[in-house]
């Protein structure tokens, strides 16, 4: 019905009108220009730390679970003293021998001690007892030698793990497998080399030097009350619901809480942390398309006060169309055409000024937002937003266009 | 569409009338008016200011509809007809040219000229060289690429011209197309017309001068919404000496 020569004027029509009224143009796109453009730069934030957040998770794994004291909450203090609530060995190997859902599990306690190669003498060094499936747990195997085994811990082997910082700081030969060293005064021969590959967790990085022994040997070196957490690995993600309740059972027991005492530890899974934290993204990015929604709909009133200010400024231009044979059709997709352009040029700009954002973020040291980005779906939705505000808001006005009377319109001043 | 009906007059208006309401007050432009124009006529429409001129040209140019009566261009009934329709009889049949000219004040004189073109049904290929051509015909082919603002009010009148003529209409109505304009470019515009004229165009033109209506070959005088005379040009001069016209019941001859 429309030929395309009508499109091509329409759409240059649009343009020029906006280009020749630049700066009223302006300030009447500014509302979708802000709301897209903030809008958009929440999203890129969110889609950074979503990313960072979820990286950091994945890289601890997904199946992997928690267990550390806690006091519970609201009960008075002198109830619940530490060294009645700190975790037990014997709790530990409760939950590996009972817990058919726990695949892999370590206790790992902490001690800092002196240690000692032929050359030099380091003091305070952070020395972890730990299981051999310490290895799994953690993803860490060694790069040379032997990893630990079940033995070493039943038989306290004198044996330990370093890694290659502590090899260059204790000035060991690069290959230390065999050497001996001393760690709190005691002799202990250096079984193998753990990867230094990190896992780092939320900036906790466990980086420079590193020494392992057995959980039974640290034990010996603790003090009496002594502080331990657990870690281990789920048979699977998908049975942590099951598998917490299980490890949760087999402790219960174990410190004799009858049904009603209150837990005075804690089991935490990561999926449920993962689980969590897309809810609340999802959540904040539902927020920021609600911002987004009302900001369109101040710029959309803008934008209709704008087109029928425009209507009525050209309404002998419109009888003229209408006089040399324009359809209210023509007149209206005209308009239409025309307060869409508006917004799209609005929402492009805000989204260009939303980029320019986000790149701001990822520039922010410590803000953790390396990975902030536009995803392209927010810039399609963007769009899609913005010139359905134009549809919307430019219909009533392109509607009174298209049903103006040609000589009436030819008549107005 | 024209051969089809080459048996009806191009226009024919029966009873015409038109009855506009400001406020409580009723104004009876046109008060059953007929009237009959063939194909390549040149007709001049005069009258006293009021007379109903101007609603007339309206609506033999489709812009406005009838209160009553009916309107038969090439044998079909206008009056009967819907907005897009309307739209499309404008768009092919008819040429206005207006007293104001009504060009649009950012485009180029060529691109005015193309106006019509946007709105055709197909056959918009080789649009310039039409527009150009059109422009020739009224002698502005060094003005093409001005916008109004830097053309004289004769020169505007010719783009207007030359839109109005641009899709070839079957009727080129003119509503006092001089009477914004000085005697020697009055002048200039009516020989356009009348060129036109020769080369089979039909034209009407509303007109409050005798030297203009001197151009046309048939005068119609309007009194009250009604037609007061028809006659040929020659008839026309020799009543203009005689105290009131033959066919005038109601009263003196307007003093043109
Ligand atoms: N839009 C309108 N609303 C109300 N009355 C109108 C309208 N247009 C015209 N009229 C009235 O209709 C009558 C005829 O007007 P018209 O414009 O046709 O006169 P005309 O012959 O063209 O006059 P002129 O020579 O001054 O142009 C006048 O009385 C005028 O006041
Ligand atoms: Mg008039």
């Amino acid at each position: 019905m429309l030929n395309p020569l009508f499109w091509v004027q329409a759409i240059t029509l649009a343009f020029s009108q906006i280009w020749a009224n630049k700066s009223r143009a302006f300030l009447t796109a500014l509302g979708i220009i802000v709301g897209v453009a903030s809008t958009t730069a929440v999203i890129a934030a969110l889609t950074g730390l979503k990313a960072k957040v979820l990286t950091e998770f994945e890289s601890v794994g997904a199946s992997k679970f928690f267990v550390f004291p806690d006091r519970p909450e609201n009960a008075p203090r002198n109830m619940y003293p530490w060294e009645k609530i700190l975790l037990k060995p014997a709790e530990a190997k409760a939950i590996r021998d009972e817990c058919t859902l726990v695949k892999a599990i370590t206790p790992i306690t902490e001690v800092g001690l002196d240690v000692e190669s032929e050359g030099k003498r380091i003091e305070g060094i952070t020395v972890s007892g730990i299981w051999s499936d310490w290895h799994v747990v953690q993803n860490r195997f060694v790069q040379d030698g032997r990893p630990f085994s079940q033995i070493d811990d039943e038989s306290e082997r004198q044996v330990c793990l370093i890694n290659e910082d502590a090899i260059r700081e204790l000035d060991l030969p690069a290959n230390a497998t065999g050497e001996a060293i001393l760690i709190g005064g005691r002799r202990f021969m250096i079984a193998g080399v753990v990867e230094t590959t990190q896992a780092r967790f939320f900036g906790m990085n466990t980086s420079s030097a590193e020494v392992f022994i057995p959980f039974s040997v640290a034990v010996k070196m603790q003090d009496r009350n002594f502080f331990m957490r657990i870690e281990g690995l789920f048979t699977s993600p998908d049975v942590a619901e099951d598998a917490e309740e299980e490890v949760r059972f087999v402790l219960r027991r174990m410190r004799g809480l009858s049904p009603g005492d209150p837990q005075t530890f804690q089991v935490a899974a990561i999926d449920k942390f993962i689980a969590q934290f897309k809810t609340l993204a999802a959540g904040i990015t539902a927020i920021a398309g609600g911002i987004v929604g009302i900001s369109l709909l101040v710029g959309g009133i803008g934008i209709m006060n704008i087109m029928l200010v425009s209507v009525s400024e050209r309404t002998r231009e419109i009888g003229l169309r209408k006089a040399v044979g324009a359809t209210p059709m023509a007149i209206l997709l005209q308009f239409l055409l025309e307060a869409v352009t508006l917004c799209l040029v609005g929402g492009f700009i805000g989204i260009a000024f939303g980029r320019l954002a986000a790149l701001g973020l990822t520039l922010i040291p410590g803000a953790q937002l390396e990975q902030a980005d536009v995803p392209f779906w927010a810039v399609a939705l963007s769009f899609v937003f913005s010139a359905m505000t134009g549809i919307v808001f430019g219909m009533f006005p392109a509607i009174k266009a298209a049903r103006l009377d040609p000589i009436e319109a030819l008549r107005h001043e | 569409m024209v051969d089809a009906h080459a048996d009806w007059p191009l226009i024919q208006v029966i009873g015409l009338t038109k009855i506009y309401r400001v406020g409580v007050e009723t104004i009876h432009a046109l008060r059953g008016l007929d009237l009959s124009i063939g194909r390549n006529e040149m007709v001049a429409i005069m009258g006293s200011s009021g007379s109903g001129k101007s609603t007339l040209m309206n609506m033999l140019g489709c812009l406005d509809r009838p209160t009553g009566g009916s309107y038969l261009m090439n044998g079909r009934d206008v009056s009967k007809m819907d907005a897009n329709e309307l739209a499309q009889v404008r768009n092919e049949e008819i040429g206005f040219v207006f007293q104001s000219f009504e060009l649009l004040p950012r485009q180029t004189a060529l691109e005015n000229v193309e106006l019509p073109l946007i709105y055709a049904r197909g056959g918009w290929r080789g649009r310039k060289q039409r527009a150009l051509a059109a422009l020739d015909r009224v002698g502005l082919l060094d003005r093409v690429e001005h916008r109004p603002n830097q053309l004289s009010g004769g020169q505007r009148q010719r783009v207007a011209i030359a839109r109005a003529i641009l899709n070839k209409p079957s009727i080129l109505l003119a509503d006092e197309p001089t009477g914004n304009l000085d005697s020697a470019t009055t002048t200039e515009i009516l020989a356009l017309f009348r060129q036109l004229h020769l080369e089979g165009q039909t034209v009407i033109i509303v007109t409050h001068e005798n030297e203009v209506a001197a151009h046309c070959q048939r005068v119609v005088r309007l009194r009250d919404g009604r037609v007061l005379s028809d006659l040929s040009i020659e008839q026309d001069i020799a009543g203009r000496h005689l105290p009131t016209t033959a066919a005038s019941s109601s009263g003196a001859a307007p003093p043109c």
